[in-house]
């Protein structure tokens, strides 16, 4: 899917450039392109463009170099009002003068529909986000939940192809964003909507999405389903920013038969996977180990694994897991993560241990 | 848990009912919040609303004419105004006895100046006869009817006495007629005529020109308004202070400004001659008449419009027009059915506060407005520095806040002043 050729490219990105001063690059060289009904993930921490990318695709910043295409043609020079994207806003930017049902007659009174195929259209889009019976309301006596959803019928009512998405639940409590995450999929998988998401929240993008694009400095670091990109970060900033990792430094002295030896800087010697184009012998990298995939216990470290030595600093019972914080070579902020089970033995502070990871765990990547 | 099962009121922990007690703990917070604003309320009851209210009163309080000639207005009761005639020798006995009292305690000029508002002339008869019943003996030095006719020929006319008698009272309304362009005749009210008319045409005028200040103001100050709450804010401090600028002029030379830009050998017509859009001998006439008071005072006023619309139009979020672009709406629509909605409470305030300074407007109409420009309060100044009728000024003013009043109704019955906000 990644690699989906630009002919049945429904949106698509072609070395697109942005700057605000003519001077620094917000958004550099940009190049996406995602078919028909994919549910994508702009991911990223503030500042990194994505905002920037959403506003070029509705139309409201124009891209200073390169081709922003939309089911094939470009739409550069097309005003955002005819470029019929549905677009939900972070705030929801409901219309506060209108009823609901007019909030949502808006689009489609702009497109000079009759006012039978109107009101059908709103009962329709209403029931659909569940929320039928507040059309004669007005947004400021919903709840933000409701005023989520009926930004969200709004985005949909006049049957657009694409919806952006601007962070929509960013000011709703973790709760009501659990259950309308599930809800969005939803509705965009059923309606068939090409979709794209802007988040800083990892967790919503990685249950959301088809495929997530992490954006940082102006660029997609890597554009990948979610699964993969959690399990194989192409580089130290993604490994960094999806999930939890822990991360070693140390000098790469030669990689064999896809393996590469790294020493650590405090002289120890691992095995870890060479994973980032600059991992070569004699250069610095940075080793990335996730925290579930350290091992403790003597009898659950699997054969082939590296073992090292370990110095319990801190122990804290979460319920469903133990998470641990170790000084493993030289590093005071190694965390590992174990399910608890009955066999798994509780640490204490200051214990010495021994630890242990698969290489293939083990990714060896930019310093 | 036992509290809520016992009936009655509830009780606080002492056994008192909760309200009495919640009272108490109350009362210490409200006598301090009633304390605190006790200086205020002292100020406005002593130097603002008391004076108001008497002003209000004299535009209906008439007893100089009572307490002066108290005989007279007695005597005249009887008198029929309709007979034509002149009252007989009773009444002018009265008014004797009355004028002695009154012209040796010099009050008879007062009541004279009085009367001479509503019956021009009178004012010289009471002047004359008051000279003559100084030195009467009011017992013996009658019959005064022929003597009084013989002072003034005006004092046989039964106009000047119906005058009398019709301000006799110790309230009237006359004040209020005159105020209105009409006048007591024998039959009643009755509108003065054509020629006399003064102070509806001032009132239609100082409405209308309020009306237009209001317009060519929300007009001006809505692009400006809306640059202050779009521009980024370095720029938009410094358009802010261009705005607040005439605030540190004083008004005066703001208006003697507009005479040096406007008048026929000004600033103005000079550009224009030398450009040649308007010829040497008929340059425009911009000052001492509507023109000149609409434009002065439309500047002046200005910056009331636009700081209302301004705080106003900072709360609208600039995604409201995005989303409506990204519905499909043309950049036209997208202000017409979202931003101009959303800005119409900033224009509501706006036009109220500009209103109603205009409509009281005193000296810029005074300064620039010539004869065909000036106000209504021009007038009340004019009664109440230069022909000291207070009464008649009394009764415009209390007209002029009715107006006001009622106009103040009328913008929150079709308008709504909930949708008046200062931002």
């Amino acid at each position: 899917m990644a690699d989906s050729a630009s002919n049945d490219a429904f949106v698509e990105f072609d070395r697109v450039q942005k700057s605000y001063d003519g001077e620094t690059l917000v958004v550099k060289d940009l190049n996406l392109s995602l078919p028909k009904g994919e549910f994508l993930t702009m991911l990223g921490p503030s500042g990194s463009g994505k905002t920037t990318c959403l506003m070029m695709l509705a139309g409201f910043e124009t891209a200073t170099h390169g081709d922003i295409r939309l089911g094939g043609t470009s739409i550069n020079n097309i005003p955002p009002h005819k470029r019929g994207i549905g677009m939900v806003f972070q705030n929801y930017a409901l219309f506060p003068h209108m009823t609901i049902a007019e909030n949502l007659s808006f689009p489609l009174e702009v497109r000079k529909m009759g006012k039978t195929e109107r009101e059908e259209k709103i009962k329709r889009a209403l029931d659909m986000v569940e929320m039928g019976a507040f059309g004669g309301r007005r947004p400021a006596q919903l709840s933000g939940g409701q005023q989520q959803r009926i930004a969200l019928a709004r985005a949909l009512v006049f049957e657009p192809e694409l919806v952006l998405m601007d962070e929509p639940l960013g000011a709703l409590d973790k709760q009501l964003r659990e259950k309308m995450q599930f809800e969005i999929t939803n509705l965009a998988h059923n309606l068939g909507i090409t979709t794209v998401y802007v988040t800083h929240d990892q967790t919503e993008a990685l249950t959301m999405s088809d495929r997530v694009a992490v954006f940082d400095d102006g660029r997609i670091q890597q554009l990948d389903p979610p699964d993969t990109l959690y399990e194989e970060p192409q580089n130290s900033f993604v490994a960094q920013f999806i999930g939890e990792n822990n991360t070693l430094e140390g000098l790469v002295k030669e990689i064999n038969n896809g393996v590469a030896l790294v020493e650590l800087d405090d002289g120890e010697l691992i095995d870890c996977k060479p994973v980032h184009e600059s991992v070569k012998p004699g250069a610095r990298t940075r080793v990335s180990i996730r925290p579930e995939r350290v091992e403790y216990n003597k009898d659950r470290i699997q054969e082939g694994a590296h073992t090292l030595k370990a110095e319990v600093k801190e122990f804290i019972y979460m319920g469903d897991i133990f998470r641990t914080r170790l000084s493993v070579a030289g590093n005071d902020e190694f965390i590992i993560k174990t399910r608890n089970a009955p066999d798994v033995d509780r640490l204490t502070p200051g214990q010495q241990i021994e630890i242990g990871w698969l290489p293939e765990d083990c990714r060896a990547l930019d310093a | 848990m036992s509290d809520s099962t016992q009936t009655g009121p509830m009780l606080a922990a002492d056994g008192t009912p909760l309200k009495k007690s919640l009272n108490r703990a109350l009362r210490m917070q409200k006598i301090r919040a009633l304390a605190l604003i006790t200086p205020l309320l002292a100020f406005v009851l002593l130097t603002f609303i008391i004076p108001i209210g008497q002003m209000l009163f004299r535009s209906v309080e008439n007893d100089i004419v009572a307490n002066t000639l108290p005989k007279t207005v007695i005597a005249l009761q009887d008198w029929d105004a309709a007979s034509g005639e002149a009252p007989d020798e009773a009444v002018y006995a009265a008014l004797a006895a009355d004028l002695y009292v009154a012209s040796n305690a010099k009050t008879h000029t007062r009541v004279g100046s009085r009367l001479n508002y509503e019956t021009p002339g009178i004012s010289s008869l009471f002047r004359k006869a008051g000279r003559k019943a100084k030195k009467w003996d009011v017992e013996k030095d009658g019959p005064y009817k022929e003597k009084f006719i013989d002072i003034a020929k005006g004092w046989s006319d039964p106009n000047v006495w119906r005058t009398i008698q019709t301000y006799s009272p110790k309230y009237t309304n006359g004040y209020f007629l005159n105020a209105a362009d009409m006048q007591k005749g024998p039959d009643g009210a009755e509108i003065r005529p054509e020629n006399e008319r003064i102070y509806f045409t001032l009132f239609k005028r100082t409405l209308i020109m309020s009306l237009a200040i209001t317009a060519a103001c929300i007009a001006l100050a809505y692009p400006v308004a809306w640059l202050l709450a779009n521009l980024p804010s370095s720029k938009a401090n410094l358009l802010m202070i261009l705005v607040l600028l005439p605030f540190w002029t004083s008004l005066l030379v703001r208006t003697s400004a507009w005479k040096v830009m406007l008048q026929q050998q000004g600033v103005i017509n000079d550009v224009l001659v030398w450009i040649g859009l308007v010829a040497d001998d008929t340059r425009l006439v911009m000052i001492n008449n509507q023109a000149g008071t609409i434009i002065a005072m439309t500047h002046i006023l200005l910056p009331f419009m636009i700081l209302p619309m301004y705080s106003v139009m900072q709360t609208i979020q600039p995604t409201y027009l995005r989303a409506a672009k990204s519905m499909g709406a043309t950049n036209w629509t997208a202000f017409w059915r979202v931003y101009f909605p959303l800005s119409v409470p900033g224009i509501g305030a706006g036009s109220i506060l500009v209103f109603i300074l205009a409509i009281g407007y005193y000296i810029t109409p005074e300064l620039v407005g010539g004869t065909k420009g000036v106000f209504i309060s021009n007038r009340i100044a004019f009664h109440i520095s230069t022909s000291l009728n207070w009464g008649l000024a009394a009764a415009l003013g209390t007209i002029l806040l009715a107006v006001v009043l009622i106009l103040y109704w009328a913008y929150d019955k079709i308008v709504g002043i909930d949708n008046v906000k200062l931002g």
